[in-house]
């Protein structure tokens, strides 16, 4: 997952994203490709000294837009992750739930080309996992590819088209990709 | 080039609200406050050099060893040589009571052989070897020095401390310098996690050094200015203040372009400060991914 949102660098083989060969790419080259990717960590990773707003908008910032221009957007994020009320609340008064919701936001406020998900339903309640997977599948439609890691089997069910890769032992337990679900050829 | 300095609130809550409550602005403070009383005694120092040396590098010391019995001739005869002015006889009182210092009351003895002395200007260019020849044939013997001769010492020496001054300037600021990448390292350790954060997030070096920075320019800012405030009190209670004061600053005065290069000192120290922050934290944030 390090190496798919360029958080590290191979020790071996080559990573392609975007149509770029970014294995060796120079580290200043890098920032404008993380623009396009989306992150939702297990851990959240939400800078705890400030708001719920902040932490959502930060993305936004970091590309430049300016106050006008994120309030309406962040506003609506907070809206739909159903933390309106909590817009000021730091990640220490979140609950583990609110606290992924808001990295949720973080990572899809932007409409990243790109979103990677470390198990984003493994804190939230059965309703926000389903609005997950709907938010999912619709930045799906709207050209995100989205990488999502997972235990959750309920989750891979309800993603019918979606090609799952199974890793055991941090290797492909499929290389071969005769695991893959739904097959092209069941046996 | 300095758009750096007016961000956002919401870029200013990204490195928390604990302005000023490090040792960095201390720190700054009395590196300020030193670097402000040693550049002011280096300045005060080349000022009084300086006079000192404009006012004797036309004065020269007639000495008569015999004392001074043609002395009148003697001077009569100094003024009639061109180039020659303001020629000054030392009263022989004034002779004893220097005298005094050494013999005691034996200065004041008749028997004492006490030598004349005879001031004078002499305008570059003058015929010394005509001088010469007017003094030898009133009084055999005498000697004519140049002021300038017996001060030299005293002036290497001023020109010693001076650069004495100056080296302890720059190692002052060098001693700052340092005092803020240290400084500069442990807020990148303090943020270590809102780094990784906003690197991950698409921010780009130039964008995570300017956080910091401005952090660091206004530590410094305020360092310098309380540092060299302070300073400026002391010079002036020096200066205005306490009659062994006077004694120490007779002569040493700093002109309008030495208290310009004063002013200026702590807004170059608060330059400097933001100009190695800004290197160190790029520095440090190339050593990530």
């Amino acid at each position: 997952m390090k190496l798919l949102y360029l958080a590290q660098r191979p020790t071996r083989g080559r990573i392609r994203l975007f149509g770029e060969e970014l294995s060796e790419a120079p580290r200043e080259a890098l920032p404008p490709f993380r623009r396009r990717i989306g992150v939702v960590f297990q851990d959240f990773r939400l800078i705890r000294h400030l708001s719920a707003f902040d932490n959502i908008a930060l993305p936004l910032r970091v590309a430049g837009a300016t106050e006008e221009e994120l309030e309406g957007p962040v506003r609506e994020m907070l809206a739909w992750v159903g933390l309106a009320d909590r817009a000021s609340a730091r990640p220490p008064t979140l609950s583990g739930g609110e606290q992924q919701r808001v990295a949720i936001a973080r990572a899809v406020i932007n409409r990243p080309d790109l979103l990677v998900a470390d198990e984003p339903t493994g804190n939230v309640d059965a309703e926000m996992a389903k609005r997950l997977l709907h938010l999912f599948t619709a930045l799906n439609r709207l050209g995100t590819t989205v990488v999502v890691a997972t235990h959750d089997v309920g989750l891979i069910n309800a993603t019918p088209g979606a090609e799952i890769i199974r890793l055991d032992n941090g290797g492909l337990a499929d290389p071969t990709g005769m695991l893959r679900n739904p097959p092209p050829r069941r046996r | 080039m300095l758009a750096w300095l007016f961000v956002s609130p919401a870029d200013r809550r990204l490195l928390g609200t604990n302005r000023f409550r490090g040792p960095t602005p201390w720190v700054i403070a009395i590196m300020s406050f030193s670097i402000m009383l040693i550049a002011a005694t280096g300045l005060a120092l080349a000022s009084t050099a300086g006079s000192l040396s404009r006012a004797i590098e036309t004065r020269y010391a007639l000495e008569v060893p015999n004392g001074g019995q043609n002395l009148d001739a003697l001077v009569a005869s100094l003024k009639s040589v061109s180039g020659v002015s303001s020629v000054d006889p030392v009263p022989e009182s004034e002779m004893r009571r220097t005298l005094e210092r050494w013999l005691g009351p034996e200065a004041d003895s008749a028997d004492l052989p006490v030598p004349a002395l005879v001031n004078f200007d002499a305008r570059p260019g003058t015929d010394f070897a005509a001088v010469q020849r007017h003094v030898e044939a009133i009084a055999p013997g005498a000697r004519i020095s140049a002021h300038q001769d017996r001060v030299a010492p005293l002036l290497r020496s001023m020109h010693a401390l001076q650069w004495l001054a100056f080296g302890l300037v720059v190692l002052l600021g060098a001693a700052a310098a340092a005092a803020v990448v240290l400084a500069a390292r442990g807020a990148l350790d303090t943020h270590r996690f809102t780094i990784e954060v906003m690197h991950g997030i698409g921010a780009t070096d130039l964008q995570l050094t300017h956080m910091f920075q401005r952090k660091i320019a206004l530590d410094a800012l305020v360092g310098s200015v309380a540092g060299a405030a302070a300073g400026g009190i002391v010079l002036l209670l020096l200066a205005s203040g306490a009659s062994f004061a006077g004694e120490l600053s007779g002569g040493a005065t700093l002109s309008i372009v030495d208290l310009l290069v004063l002013l200026a000192l702590p807004f170059l120290l608060t330059a400097l400060a933001t100009w190695v922050g800004r290197i160190a934290v790029l520095a440090a944030l190339r050593e990530t991914l």
